[in-house]
């Protein structure tokens, strides 16, 4: 069974999800992928404003397919986290308390998500267009000649979800795999 | 001489990469069918049911399954009777991806390094052959790059043998685990050269799901390197499981005394791919 939560995340729920848990989130969540990240990530070096706020905020890895005329948003499943890695050390130390993907996180961005109290949630990538009917509204909030990868604001609802890696140092990948391994 | 239009070709090509982006392959989905009863493992099997549901809602709405629509790349044999009119048929193939792609999801960038979006996903990527005969047929592949990205090809020395194409295979899945989206279909390319290698495993992408090496030994590796795979614990998603892969297909080519060239390039769970002859 999956329970409720929702975005923004506040501290106890962060604190309160355990690797291999499905969740179901409601609430806004910002997308970005490679390209807004190095953007993002650059501003902040910069010490400029950012267009999104980060604390307490998710982060979904996300380049949505175009929208068919009328619907809010195309197919929108999650893309390799592991390519914003470089990128999520300064935005897990702005108070960013959520990200969803597909994939493995580096030992960096793993050991980060502990001391700053995050987690990485997967979403079933390939699902995309069943993923998309949880998303209620999509508006593009920043870098819009980045076509896919312009950031988003998305509202969603019960969108489903599983924690990678929770802020305890619980992997479920890595857990899953031992679990079903046979010696060659 | 047989005469083909290229406008002909370009409304066909832009009518099947319009298609197979949203209409999986029936031979996967039978897989995937098959593969829901097998997989032991209780997340193996939701991911399973998810991804058909997915498949069949993508189908009967006209979504593409996956916001990756990739990026096109086309297989043409071309009969060596054949002649093209009307245009230049390289410049139609690309009308052709441009036509299919002006809604679906823009994934190219025209210069790796300035990596600013080409705005209508050419160029297609095109490998020609001339073959025999006045026929024209065209095999397209829509690679999603989360598991182009966890691809490998290394050149080897002849003394790894086969225990070092084992190894080098398994260490690709074994590191690609959940990024390249399993339930996956494996192409292993081995001999060649560096630049035909990897065409070789991307050509063994092509094959249908339950098809087997026409060589023995070829076809023993294929099971046996499936077995291997499904092995790891890795399972649908990368949630644990027994079903990491479909299928496994080897090609193998001719190559130099020097040397074992390998490749190994992985499909997601949503392979697009579909053949059209003219």
């Amino acid at each position: 069974m999956s329970r409720t939560v929702c975005a923004p995340l506040d501290e106890e729920t962060v604190r309160s999800l355990r690797a291999g848990d499905r969740v179901a989130m409601t609430g806004r969540i910002y997308t970005a992928r490679d390209a807004a990240h190095k953007r993002l990530v650059e501003a902040m070096e910069r010490g400029e404003d950012l267009p999104l706020p980060l604390a307490g905020q998710v982060i979904y890895y996300v380049g949505p397919a175009p929208a068919k005329p009328g619907a809010v948003i195309g197919p929108a499943g999650p893309t390799t986290s592991g390519r914003m890695d470089p990128y999520t050390l300064p935005l897990l130390e702005r108070g960013v308390a959520g990200l969803i993907g597909k994939g493995s996180r580096s030992e960096e961005v793993k050991a980060a998500l502990v001391r700053h109290g995050a987690v990485y949630f997967g979403a079933i990538a390939g699902a995309s267009a069943l993923l998309a009917r949880q998303i209620r509204s999509s508006r593009v909030i920043a870098y819009p000649d980045l076509l896919s990868e312009a950031v988003r604001e998305l509202e969603v609802e019960a969108f489903p979800l599983f924690v990678v890696n929770d802020c305890h140092g619980g992997d479920a990948y890595q857990a899953a795999r031992e679990a079903y391994r046979r010696v060659r | 001489m047989r005469t083909i239009e290229v406008a002909e070709v370009r409304k066909k090509v832009g009518e099947l990469l319009r298609h197979s982006a949203h209409s999986l392959p029936e031979d996967y989905l039978e897989a995937m069918r098959r593969a829901r009863v097998e997989e032991q493992s209780p997340s193996g099997q939701e991911v399973i049911e998810i991804l058909l549901e997915n498949a069949s809602y993508a189908e009967a709405e006209t979504v593409p399954t996956c916001q990756d629509t990739g990026m096109a790349i086309l297989f043409v044999e071309v009969g060596q009777e054949v002649r093209f009119s009307g245009g230049e048929i390289g410049a139609a193939l690309q009308d052709a991806t441009r036509d299919a792609y002006s809604d679906l999801r823009k994934s190219v960038v025209s210069d790796p390094l300035l990596r600013v979006n080409s705005g209508d996903n050419t160029p297609a990527l095109i490998h020609w052959e001339i073959v025999a005969g006045d026929g024209l047929r065209i095999s397209t592949l829509q690679k999603g790059f989360g598991a182009e990205l966890m691809s490998r090809v290394q050149m080897f020395p002849p003394a790894i043998g086969e225990e070092g194409v084992y190894d080098f295979v398994l260490e690709t899945i074994e590191t690609a685990g959940p990024n390249a989206c399993p339930p996956l279909i494996v192409g292993v390319g081995i001999g060649g050269s560096l630049d035909t290698v990897g065409l070789a495993a991307k050509k063994a992408l092509l094959r249908p799901i339950g098809s087997v090496s026409e060589a023995p030994h070829v076809a023993k590796m294929e099971g046996e390197l499936l077995d291997a795979i499904n092995g790891l614990g890795i399972g649908p998603q990368g949630l644990g499981g027994f079903v990491t892969a479909l299928a496994v297909h080897v090609e193998v080519l001719a190559t130099h005394i020097a040397a074992l060239p390998l490749a190994v390039n992985l499909n997601c769970s949503a392979p697009r791919r579909a053949t059209l002859e003219l």
